[in-house]
């Protein structure tokens, strides 16, 4: 089933064109990655789809949206409750100033649960999701500051799991990680996609064809080809994705 | 190859340099000279009846104990309307504020705001305060042109700190879900709270030190009052007190006890300041 679906989505910085009539459709509970060269439109395209580019002055958007059956963009949207449905993990950690419990528990606390029991029960279980417990289950009052990079990435992920999100939207999550804390999470995405629909954002080729069901090639603020991961990868029907997943530019 | 100074040059570079250490001695010693010399004439006069009474016309003894309750009153009503107001200035702009003209034309008032000089704040606190509003010369007219001195500093400070907090916190905390003031109360300011409490030393430091604004309209009785009714009367600071002993009644002895008192506070506040910054770097490097 498809979950989100885009239609003729432009999006302008400014007089820029950054996102050129967009098609695309994502299914429930499958991985979807986005390739291609630094600055087509892939970050853009990803944050357009939690609404967080509204935060972004000069930017303009046409084209729709589609989520669950809804225009994202309509009026009666709200926006707090799709973020909360859709959501994200950037590419640099950012953990807030607080304890790791905090951390965790924000999301679920801006909901308005309250309850100590049932915020414990939400850590814990976001905290094994995003397989960290066993590491941080000693020092949850700690900051979260004090973790590695690699287990603060895994912590941003156990926020966003903590408000139960439909989806989950995943800019470059490993490109500033060590291959083990790489390999960590690219497992966890692969866990976490029979109850998750997630969507990467990657600059590895290696790790889209390791983890992702379909794969969609950016060029330029368009998108040149949505297939398969194996298809993309094996046997692409446009040129120039070919050669960029063999490498040959970009 | 090392190349040969010439002789000359050598000279001039001794010279030089016998120039900088002078400066230093001399900036060294001034500072010393003058906190010993204050400390010195001043310390001994400091006494338990000085501390703890109030200034007896009938037995000729003088006590600072209203000063120093007036001080802590006027630091107190000054910080308490002066926050909320500053800070929340601050957040307005950095946060809300989407017209760059106008943030600036702001920034650009307050900036020219705490470069005038105090006389011209007590001179409109005067006919603002005590005579327009009607509050009299008292704590009060006195702590409110304080607030309108400290504004633009709190306001910086705040929005100083408000710039460091990285956007990558803002933004994972929208992508949460989380409502615009939900951000900036849970995430935001809680960051850049040592911001706030620097400003907030910084005002202190400006409130001890001040004078010319508060003779306008806070007066100079010795009077040993409540919170409430200290705010409502007329009431001498630490500093003013200084200057009314030391230029009306010529009591020397009296006014170097206060001004060591005064010193002694200075550093501590600047040490406290020194303090704050350390604490931030290590919570923003972290
Ligand atoms: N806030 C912004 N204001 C103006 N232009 C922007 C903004 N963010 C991105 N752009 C421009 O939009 C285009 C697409 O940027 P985007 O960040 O989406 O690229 P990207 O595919 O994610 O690149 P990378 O792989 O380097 O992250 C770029 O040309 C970029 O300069
Ligand atoms: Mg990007």
């Amino acid at each position: 089933m498809t979950i989100i679906e885009t239609k003729d989505l432009d999006l302008w910085y400014g007089s820029m064109q950054a996102l050129k009539k967009i098609n695309l459709s994502m299914e429930e509970k499958s991985i979807t990655a986005l390739i291609g060269p630094s600055g087509c439109g892939k970050s853009t395209f990803l944050r357009t789809l939690n609404r967080m580019n509204d935060l972004v002055p000069g930017v303009r958007i046409e084209g729709q949206v589609i989520y669950n059956g809804e225009d994202i963009f309509s009026p009666k949207v709200d926006v707090n409750g799709l973020r909360y449905e859709v959501g994200m993990v950037f590419q640099k950690p950012n953990p807030f100033m607080m304890s790791i419990y905090d951390n965790i528990a924000y999301g679920p606390r801006t909901h308005g649960i309250k309850s100590k029991v049932k915020l414990d029960e939400i850590v814990e279980k976001a905290l094994v999701d995003a397989s960290l417990f066993d590491e941080v289950k000693d020092r949850l009052r700690k900051s979260a500051l004090g973790l590695s990079g690699g287990q603060q990435q895994r912590l941003c992920i156990a926020r966003a799991l903590a408000v139960q999100p439909k989806v989950l939207l995943m800019d470059e999550p490993t490109s500033a990680l060590d291959p083990i804390s790489t390999a960590k999470i690219e497992e966890l995405a692969m866990s976490l996609c029979d109850r998750y629909t997630i969507i990467i954002v990657t600059h590895n080729m290696q790790q889209a064809l390791r983890i992702a069901h379909k794969t969609a090639f950016f060029l330029l603020g368009e998108v040149i080809e949505y297939d398969t991961t194996e298809r993309i990868f094996s046997n692409p029907s446009d040129s120039r994705t070919e050669d960029y997943v063999t490498g040959r530019f970009g | 190859m090392i190349e040969r100074i010439s002789g000359t040059r050598r000279t001039w570079c001794t010279v030089m340099k016998a120039l900088c250490y002078l400066s230093l001695i001399l900036v060294t010693a001034l500072t010393a000279f003058m906190i010993l010399y204050v400390l010195f004439r001043g310390v001994p006069h400091i006494t338990p009846q000085l501390l703890f009474t109030k200034p007896s016309t009938l037995r000729h003894t003088i006590g600072i104990l209203p000063d120093i309750l007036n001080t802590i009153y006027i630091v107190i009503a000054t910080l308490v309307v002066v926050l909320p107001i500053g800070v929340g200035a601050a957040i307005y702009l950095n946060e809300y504020a989407t017209n760059r003209k106008i943030v600036e034309l702001i920034e650009f008032a307050a900036e020219t705001l705490s470069g005038i000089p105090s006389i011209i704040y007590g001179l409109v606190g005067m006919l603002v305060f005590v005579q327009f509003c009607s509050l009299g010369t008292s704590l009060m007219a006195g702590a409110l042109t304080l607030v309108i001195m400290n504004l633009p500093t709190i306001m910086r400070t705040t929005q100083e700190s408000l710039k460091t907090v990285p956007e990558s916190y803002r933004e994972g905390a929208f992508a949460l879900g989380a409502g615009k003031w939900r951000v900036i109360r849970t995430v935001v300011l809680p960051t850049c709270v040592n911001g706030i409490v620097t400003g907030c030393i910084l005002s202190i430091g400006r409130i001890l030190s001040e004078s010319a604004a508060l003779l306008f309209t806070a007066g100079f009785a010795h009077n040993i009052n409540g919170f409430i009714d200290g705010l409502g009367s007329a009431g001498a600071t630490l500093t003013v007190a200084l200057y009314v002993y030391a230029s009306e009644r010529g009591e020397f002895d009296i006014a170097f006890a206060i001004a060591s008192i005064l010193m002694v506070l200075t550093v501590i506040i600047n040490l406290l300041t020194g303090y704050m910054g350390r604490l931030m770097k290590r919570r923003n490097g972290q």
